[in-house]
């Protein structure tokens, strides 16, 4: 008989080990899946995983797919490291996106040094705002922050489509649903000639550190993980639970909203109703692949870039729909959720008695 | 009388019974046998093993090895429903009781298949006339006192006539008044036959009511006595394997300045069954221990978090730390006026399990020890701070690394203590400073509580301990029902007189309806 024993102490171990386990399951289910499918399995997982890795150019597609993530997945961390379960990283990324093509637009031909940073600033500030609202609904009402953040997704994409099909119209676009695109100073610079790979991957680096050190190395940090372990704790500590709230839905915000500048300012050069490619869901499984640790984010974000594009390849050379994408992404959640049991729980044969 | 085999008479007999954890052996080799009639005490400090014999017993968990023989024949107890049908009944120490059910109601849960309500009503009232325990079968729970309810839980049992009652820790909750009413029920079933399992580690209790006792230490049998003939230092000797230690306690300081001042402190509880504070008045002065006896549940967690800041109050001066008004400000705000705190539940308020003594050292003592530059930690002196606070507290079994959770529970309390002590605060609170704790290291604590108070600071003890409270403090007051009775210098207060307190009776005060219910029933 095979039963499930308490484990005396969390396993470290396979705190790390769970993801390796749900990535191999997601591989071996995919494998399974193409089988079913009619595919040849083994040539839809090379499809899948190795053939965007072949060249450079595969590579720097794969950090391109990744900045965003990882940008999202840092700053939701932040916040779910203290249960400030913000669910909302896709409308906070697609304000980001909005804010800074208002200030691309209103600078319009400027050759100004100044564009970008304003850029940057105009989108952490707008994607921190859009978090702004469930914070404060959060500490003046109690309302729950996962509803109101991921409802506020789709008062995004709303506001979204009437920016490009009203105000924001390309006069010139032919009717299209999307501005006009930005002049060079409003675009980030290309990191490796031949390739769409942009600065925004430094961003997203910087985020990965910032968000280390704040984790690991401030008080602000230490108090928000308190508060996420033991809420009595942090309460006896006399640690202010609406401080924790803001700062985890202000960093989650601010940090999408900087990925929704480096999209519309780095690979799509304007901004469209296309925009939203559910990096900021992704990123809520990227963060708990990553363990919510950022060297953890940044090898997730990889893999889950991986799917993005390995989606696209089999779309093209197998003939599948890419919603492929979108299965292998809730296998790897699923799986994870399921090993991450081992955590606490191992495996034992025989009765209680007979093991004990 | 060691091992020698027990008379085939015996209703229950347990041969060699050991259970294994991971990572622990919780029981070793325990011999027990209880006869028809027998008051039988398990006698054992905290982490000895009693709570999980009476599992194995109760068929709550299934031992490792050993045999269990039930009048006379070997059995294997499945399940605690199996345990019913055998004949064994359990009271615990926590109820499981629901609150918006009425006591009729609660009882048909527990017995199997659908019994008429008005049929078992008038069987809980002779029941409970008969054996001397009064408890309204329509009343809802929410509304009874904590002895009443016990009440229940023991009226439960009996409806199921059982041959045996395991009691765990059962006056944990009661006042003096009520124990004494509870022996008195104990005899009367043990008179009719019945056995009895009595857990506790009170010493004088089991004197005064058991006939026979096991002592349990580490896991095994350290002993087996006859509790009349033994004093309780005999007893505690064999509980602990060494002499029971004292605190050394001089006279108060005299007159210092007040640090804590209680002035008018009314809340109403956000909990719908929590307790409303009304009007609470006191003072306590440096280089003095002030005490708060009562039963649990009488306001005690809602006094503590008025005055540690983590429920505020609407008004400022209400509840007065070293001189300011504090009763709007946070919990680290009090903090920082000299207040230190030890909650009453260690794991998940006083620590956080997950992390290490070095964060949990960090958790209160950022501010106060300097562990905290420009925003970020000092590990390196969170570090030593940690360190001094387990070497001067003497906390066994993990360094500054360990998680906390896996300290035990005596050994996270001298933790945590240490913490709120070396940082010298000007006004210390401890809520239950020596609950769960062995009796070696509780009076260590208590000592360092008197030690504390020698050099100058105010302390404030809430504990439901009368021994404890009268061995260390200075003056005494009693809460109930959420009214603070006025202090008593502990030179003039006697146990009784403190134990009818306990019941809402002292003098001017104002007696209400269920106080006086209270008392008449205690």
């Amino acid at each position: 008989m095979l039963r499930l024993e308490p484990r005396p102490q969390a396993s470290r171990l396979m705190t790390w080990l769970s993801p390796l386990l749900a990535t191999v399951l997601t591989l071996v289910a995919g494998g399974v899946l193409f089988a079913v499918l009619g595919r040849d399995p083994v040539e839809g997982l090379r499809l899948f995983l190795v053939a965007p890795l072949k060249d450079l150019y595969g590579l720097s597609e794969l950090l391109l797919k990744a900045t965003p993530l990882m940008l999202c997945a840092t700053g939701l961390a932040i916040g779910f490291r203290a249960n400030i379960w913000n669910i909302g990283a896709e409308g906070q990324f697609m304000l980001g996106a909005v804010g800074a093509t208002g200030v691309a637009l209103w600078a319009g031909e400027s050759e100004s040094a100044l564009v970008l940073p304003g850029m940057l600033l105009g989108g952490a500030l707008a994607g921190a705002a859009w978090a702004a609202i469930p914070a404060w609904l959060k500490t003046r009402f109690n309302a729950n922050e996962i509803l109101v953040s991921l409802m506020l997704v789709y008062v995004a994409q709303l506001l979204v489509s009437w920016l490009v099909f009203g105000p924001w119209k390309d006069p010139q676009g032919f009717n299209f649903p999307q501005t006009v695109m930005f002049a060079d100073a409003a675009l980030l610079p290309v990191l490796v000639d031949g390739t769409r790979l942009h600065l925004g991957l430094l961003f997203a680096l910087a985020a990965l550190v910032a968000a280390y050190v704040f984790m690991y190395r401030s008080h602000a940090g230490f108090r928000m993980r308190v508060a996420g372990e033991a809420p009595d704790a942090a309460r006896y500590a006399g640690f202010s639970a609406s401080r924790t709230i803001w700062t985890g839905l202000l960093c989650g915000g601010a940090a999408a909203g900087v990925a929704g500048m480096a999209e519309v300012a780095g690979p799509m050069g304007q901004l469209t109703d296309k925009l939203g490619l559910g990096y900021g869901f992704a990123a809520i499984i990227v963060a708990f692949v990553g363990r919510l640790h950022p060297l953890g984010i940044f090898l997730a974000s990889l893999l889950m870039a991986l799917l993005y594009i390995g989606g696209e390849q089999v779309q093209q050379y197998m003939n599948l729909p890419n919603s492929i994408a979108l299965v292998f992404q809730g296998l790897l959640l699923f799986f994870l959720l399921g090993a991450d049991v081992f955590i606490r729980y191992r495996l034992r044969f025989g009765s209680e008695a007979a093991s004990a | 009388m060691t091992t020698s085999s027990p008379p085939p008479t015996a209703r229950l007999a347990l041969h060699g019974i050991r259970k294994v954890y991971p990572g622990v052996v919780a029981n070793d080799g325990i011999d027990l046998s209880v006869s028809p009639g027998e008051i039988h005490a398990v006698l054992g400090e905290n982490g000895a093993g009693k709570s999980t014999l009476m599992k194995i017993i109760y068929g709550v968990t299934r031992p490792s090895a050993g045999e269990i023989h039930w009048e006379g024949q070997p059995v294997t107890v499945r399940d605690p429903a199996h345990a019913r049908e055998l004949g064994i009944g359990m009271v615990f120490q926590h109820f499981s009781l629901f609150e918006t059910l009425t006591v009729a109601e609660n009882v048909a849960l527990a017995l199997p298949g659908r019994p008429d309500l008005r049929e078992l009503s008038r069987r809980i009232e002779e029941v409970s006339a008969r054996y001397g325990l009064p408890v309204d079968p329509r009343r809802t729970v929410h509304a009874l006192s904590v002895g009443e309810r016990q009440r229940v839980e023991i009226v439960r049992c009996l409806l199921q006539q059982p041959r045996l009652l395991i009691m765990d820790e059962p006056t944990s909750v009661l006042t003096p008044q009520a124990v004494e009413k509870l022996f008195e029920t104990l005899r009367r079933l043990a008179a009719e036959g019945c056995s009895i399992l009595y857990i506790s580690h009170k010493l004088d209790e089991i004197r005064a009511l058991c006939h026979s006792a096991t002592v349990l230490r580490g896991g095994r049998v350290s002993g087996h006595c006859r509790p009349a003939e033994e004093t309780p230092a005999s007893m505690a000797r064999m509980m602990i394997g060494k002499d029971l230690p004292h605190c050394e306690h001089s006279p108060a300081q005299g007159d210092g300045e007040v640090r804590l001042r209680l002035a008018g402190l009314s809340r109403a509880s956000d909990d719908p069954y929590g307790v409303d504070l009304r009007d609470l008045h006191l003072e306590v002065r440096a280089g003095e221990i002030v005490g708060i006896a009562g039963v649990s549940g009488n306001g005690q967690q809602e006094l503590l978090r008025a005055i540690s800041g983590e429920e505020r109050l609407a008004e400022k001066h209400p509840v007065q730390i070293c001189g300011t008004e504090a009763g709007r400000l946070s919990a680290g705000a009090r903090r920082r006026l000299g207040l230190c705190f030890v909650p009453e539940e260690r794991l998940g308020r006083g620590a956080v399990p997950a992390l290490p003594l070095v964060d949990n050292g960090l958790l209160t003592a950022a501010r106060s020890q300097g562990l905290v530059r420009a925003g970020f930690l000092a590990r390196g002196k969170a570090r030593a701070f940690a360190e001094r606070c387990i070497a001067a507290f003497d906390v066994r079994g993990g360094g500054a690394d360990t998680a906390a959770q896996s300290l035990s529970g005596g050994n996270l309390q001298k933790f945590i203590m240490g913490r709120e002590i070396l940082q010298a605060p000007k006004l210390l609170v401890a809520a239950q400073p020596t609950w769960g704790v062995d009796v070696g290291a509780a009076a260590f604590i208590r000592q360092a509580i008197i030690d504390l108070r020698n050099r100058g600071c105010a302390v404030l003890v809430i504990s439901e301990e009368l021994d404890e409270l009268f061995e260390i403090c200075d003056r005494i007051a009693v809460i109930a029902q959420g009214r603070l009775s006025p202090p008593r210098d502990i030179g003039e207060a006697s146990m009784e007189e403190i134990g009818l307190w306990m019941s809402g009776l002292w003098p001017g005060a104002e007696t209400t309806a269920p106080a006086a219910a209270e008392a008449a029933h205690a």
